[in-house]
């Protein structure tokens, strides 16, 4: 199979939400080294409130991702509200009006999200923030498409795992941390970490019901 | 550390419960929105609203300084963390009388991004928006770099100032303009001896080791620029004052207004010491202190540390500056 109905996602992004709640305390522990220490608590807060919401509904994935972007957005705010906020309702877009996710889709929807953190934010690669794991991680999967979708989505997950990791030896360039200069080098950015979490438990859930 | 806590993740929405039943006089509650707080008296007809919004934690900043020719609305968020796109937008919203609405607020990534998706919510429904990020934090970023650099106390002079100036039934731009040449005119610096807690984490996120103190420390416990020794209050208001008249490089016989602010935990009267030797100093540099301000102002919830804040005064801002206000803060 190469391909997933749409219908009936919901609990992917519980799967989410459930990573995001369970590593709330590291979160904020590496934001706290080098920002103020709020990640973890207010990323929680809102993935959780929007996995309330979407428990026990026979939702689409976009619908589901929809509730997260709204709760993010309209509820949590921060600067990860607008960027995973825009980032899911671009994704959630993407996919709106498909009975099927297969690897075409899933490229839409991952080049949807991207551009929608493009459109709010203005950090490059190498700058310390979620676009050093969020960009290579899309160009992985794009690059492995045509081993098929099990195989993207084992590529993106590597390579949101290494774009996290490259973030160590970054000296941030924007928001909070890039203040602090040198300061910022030899810890991982938070947001890249957080958004590897969501990439890759994105990557096994769909991977998961690939089978 | 004790701490009057419920449950952490309530703190937020319990504060403003509280905010707006014992400043019922000054401020209201949006209708809407439990995320916005309104001045009693806002929107006026044909006068620019003035926003302002943060992260909590800050108190009595940001809401706090909703008042009379102060802020019409304030946007409140979660601690530490900007308010959302729709809280500033609904903040908007509620004091725009058609003349439009000036939102005055500091430079960090969270705020900067809410700010701009706000202003593209009005927008739709034909509100004019314009904004003035204060960036009045000297160690945070070099000189030549002061676009970058943090917002901090400075803010509420900018609030004052903007306030005031909405009140004479300024345009946008006047308010825009005055509120800029007001942040232009402010530079602070913070220094901490103590970190604080965020209660959801439970520990504090940064260590200030005992015997030392953070100089150029930020709001949020941000790193400072140096980690020294910590001295006498005498040597380190002379530091504050060195680090702020340095960036400021005035004339002498400039006017200033000065800003003493607690961080959170430390004594009101350490905060005088502080200022006594800081109006020595500005003194000696041959400043004149128009007007003080000195106490909890814009703390971080309980950091020990102190914030100073120098504004440089012209005949305009002064003005400005003694015009009447009532404010549960001011």
């Amino acid at each position: 199979m190469d391909k997933i109905r749409n219908q009936g996602l919901g609990p992917v992004v519980e799967e989410l939400a459930e990573v995001i709640v369970a590593n709330k305390a590291w979160l904020s522990e590496i934001d706290g080294k080098i920002g103020d220490g709020d990640h973890g608590i207010n990323m929680a807060k809102g993935f959780g409130r929007a996995a309330e919401r979407i428990h026990g509904q026979d939702m689409t994935l976009d619908a589901a991702l929809a509730v997260l972007s709204d709760v993010l957005m309209s509820e949590i705010g921060g600067s990860m509200g607008p960027l995973y906020g825009l980032m899911f309702e671009d994704m959630a877009a993407a996919l709106q009006g498909h009975e099927d996710i297969d690897a075409e889709v899933f490229s839409a929807m991952l080049n949807g999200g991207l551009e929608g953190v493009r459109g709010v934010g203005s950090a490059q690669v190498g700058d310390k923030t979620l676009m050093d794991t969020l960009v290579p991680a899309v160009a992985a999967f794009d690059a492995a498409r045509g081993e098929g979708f099990a195989a993207a989505l084992a590529a993106m997950a590597v390579a949101a795992e290494q774009g996290r990791d490259s973030t160590i030896d970054l000296v941030a360039k924007i928001g909070r941390a890039s203040r602090l200069g040198e300061r910022s080098r030899g810890v991982l950015d938070a947001g890249a970490t957080s958004c590897c979490m969501i990439l890759t438990v994105l990557a096994q859930g769909l991977s998961r019901r690939l089978v | 550390m004790q701490r009057f806590i419920n449950n952490p993740d309530d703190l937020v929405d319990e504060t403003v419960a509280g905010f707006v039943k014992a400043h019922r006089d000054l401020v209201r509650l949006d209708a809407e929105n439990p995320r916005v707080v309104i001045a009693r008296n806002a929107p006026q007809p044909g006068r620019v609203g003035i926003v302002t919004g943060g992260g909590s934690g800050h108190e009595p900043a940001f809401i706090g300084y909703a008042g009379r020719n102060m802020v019409d609305a304030v946007a409140v968020g979660e601690l530490f963390s900007s308010p959302t796109a729709k809280s500033f937008a609904d903040a908007i919203r509620a004091v725009d009388s058609g003349a439009g609405v000036a939102v005055l607020y500091g430079n960090y990534a969270g705020d900067n991004m809410n700010v701009k998706m706000a202003a593209r919510m009005v927008a739709k429904q034909g509100i004019e928006v314009a904004t003035v990020v204060a960036n009045d934090d000297v160690c945070s970023a070099p000189a030549e770099e002061r676009a970058k650099r943090r917002g901090v106390a400075g803010e509420i002079f900018m609030w004052k100032i903007g306030g005031a100036k909405a009140a004479t039934g300024a345009s946008l731009a006047e308010v825009q303009a005055a509120a800029q040449k007001a942040i232009d005119a402010c530079r602070s610096v913070g220094v901490g001896l103590g970190p604080c807690t965020l209660p959801g984490v439970g520990h504090p996120n940064f260590q200030i080791e005992p015997g030392t103190m953070e100089v150029g420390i930020g709001h949020h416990g941000e790193p400072g620029t140096r980690i020294e020794a910590l001295k006498t209050a005498n040597e380190v208001a002379d530091d504050m004052l060195r680090i702020v008249m340095d960036d400021h490089a005035l004339p002498a016989g400039s006017e200033v207004a000065v800003l003493v602010s607690g961080l959170g935990a430390t004594p009101v009267n350490e905060l005088y010491v502080l200022y006594d030797r800081i109006e020595t100093g500005l003194a000696g540099m041959g400043m004149t202190v128009h007007k003080a301000l000195v106490g909890n102002y814009f703390t971080s919830l309980e950091m020990v540390g102190a914030t100073l804040t120098v504004m440089a005064l012209d005949a305009e801002l002064k003005a400005l500056l003694d015009v009447e206000t009532a404010s549960p803060a001011l």
